[in-house]
């Protein structure tokens, strides 16, 4: 995203967000005129903002792996029926209203892109990061994930199937990443601390222990 | 549509830049813009679709020159003034003048946790039998819409297999026109990753969640 340079002519001018950006400008008026016509409630706004800043978020679908990690019939249901399993776990709603999981194995690494917008599961995984709607992952995941995931530091063994999920649809994916090593005597919320967000995206892996 | 949107396989972007812990939003009129975007999609003046299409038919060189929420904003401003509840005068000033018009529902701040919660599910009751099942070969069809659709032009006119069928689903193309739902069956795709970019590729296979009017047999 755009980063202004701070030029020698400003160093005095002004605290840091003490003066308004165009887009801020713009954004207020828009909001005032929509509030004005009694189109949206500034409160509602404010909830919204609420919920997405503070209560839905990647911690949703960390509890998940954890889970399907720990208990082998969650991690069944979750892979026949990824809306139910998870709903059990009460992460419903917007953008995550038919869900599917995705498996890695030692053999098989799943990542999931929208090349068309930006679908992506917000129910477990909350709003998405902004490399995830910028237009180098969106164009290169169909068809250079493995350089897609050497920007992430990532490297696969040569023979590790790479499979692309473009959202062009109503479903939303959520990949479940191979346990790591040495973890089996890790309660749930002590494995759902190691599941970071890339990995339930698949341009990561989980934290060792 | 053709547009810019529709970026899969495009190679002159360069690398995928993410930043470590990364806020939500990184000013606060990115947080004002996806709530009002919310909101306002919550009156029912406009579906999901429509919005998509806004968005997508800004001008190319607009769209891949603006940050992901600049073309939500852009969005919502169009459909302010497509569906008639703002002039665009009214948008230049900034405040109101003309009454405004009757909207489907308003949300209140008591409504936005259980509308969120139920979400908007697009699954529909089957108006027929599905043409495929899992292990069928597709071909995706040739086609070039002017107007919104889901289906990619990197996996159009390219042979696959249905790896799975997800029931009859609210179609975008039609949607997004104000046609009506108009619900098909929407199945997930599997393409030999060689048959989308030859040799071209550091991928196995892409997966693509596609309508059936976007497929015929193979």
């Amino acid at each position: 995203m755009a980063h202004h340079e701070h030029g020698h002519d400003h160093e005095h001018d002004h605290e840091h967000g003490s003066e308004l950006s165009e887009m801020d400008v713009r954004v207020r008026a828009l909001e005032s005129l929509l509030v004005e016509k009694g189109y949206v409630d500034p409160k509602a706004v404010d909830a919204i903002i609420e919920t997405y800043e503070t209560k839905v978020g990647p911690r949703n679908g960390a509890r998940v792996v954890a889970k399907a990690w720990s208990d082998p019939a969650f991690r069944k249901w979750l892979l026949d029926d990824a809306s139910a399993a998870i709903a059990s776990l009460g992460y419903t709603g917007r953008q995550g209203e038919h869900m599917v999981a995705l498996e890695n194995s030692p053999k098989v690494h799943n990542m999931v892109v929208c090349t068309l917008c930006s679908c992506y599961p917000w129910a477990v995984l909350g709003l998405p990061p902004t490399w995830y709607k910028s237009a180098p992952y969106r164009s290169r995941a169909v068809i250079d994930p493995r350089g897609v995931l050497a920007d992430f530091g990532v490297r696969l063994a040569e023979d590790v199937e790479v499979r692309v999920w473009d959202s062009t649809a109503e479903v939303r994916y959520l990949v479940l990443p191979q346990r790591p090593a040495g973890t089996e005597g890790l309660s749930q919320e002590q494995l759902a601390a190691l599941v970071t967000r890339d990995s339930m995206i698949g341009t990561g892996l989980p934290r060792s222990k | 549509m053709n547009g810019p949107h529709d970026m899969g396989g495009l190679q002159s972007f360069g690398a995928v830049v993410a930043e470590k812990d990364e806020p939500y939003f990184h000013h606060d009129w990115e947080r004002r813009t996806l709530g009002l975007v919310v909101a306002m999609g919550g009156t029912g003046m406009w579906n999901l679709d429509m919005s998509r299409s806004a968005r997508e038919s800004l001008p190319p060189a607009q769209y891949v020159s603006s940050t992901y929420y600049q073309i939500w904003e852009a969005g919502l401003r169009k459909l302010l003034v497509m569906r008639g509840l703002v002039s665009a005068k009214e948008l230049d000033e900034g405040r109101a003048l003309a009454p405004p018009a009757p909207l489907k529902r308003t949300i209140r701040a008591d409504d936005v946790a259980a509308a969120l919660s139920r979400g908007g599910p697009t699954e529909r009751p089957a108006p027929r039998p599905a043409l495929f099942e899992p292990g069928d070969r597709v071909r995706t069809r040739n086609v070039h819409p002017s107007t919104h659709t889901r289906l990619p032009r990197y996996c159009r006119d390219k042979a696959g297999t249905i790896v799975r069928a997800h029931g009859a689903h609210v179609f975008p193309d039609s949607n997004a026109l104000g046609k009506g739902e108009d619900p098909q069956w929407l199945y997930t795709v599997r393409f030999d990753a060689h048959e989308l970019w030859g040799g071209d590729t550091t991928a196995s296979a892409v997966h693509a969640d596609l309508f059936e009017p976007y497929l015929e047999k193979a």
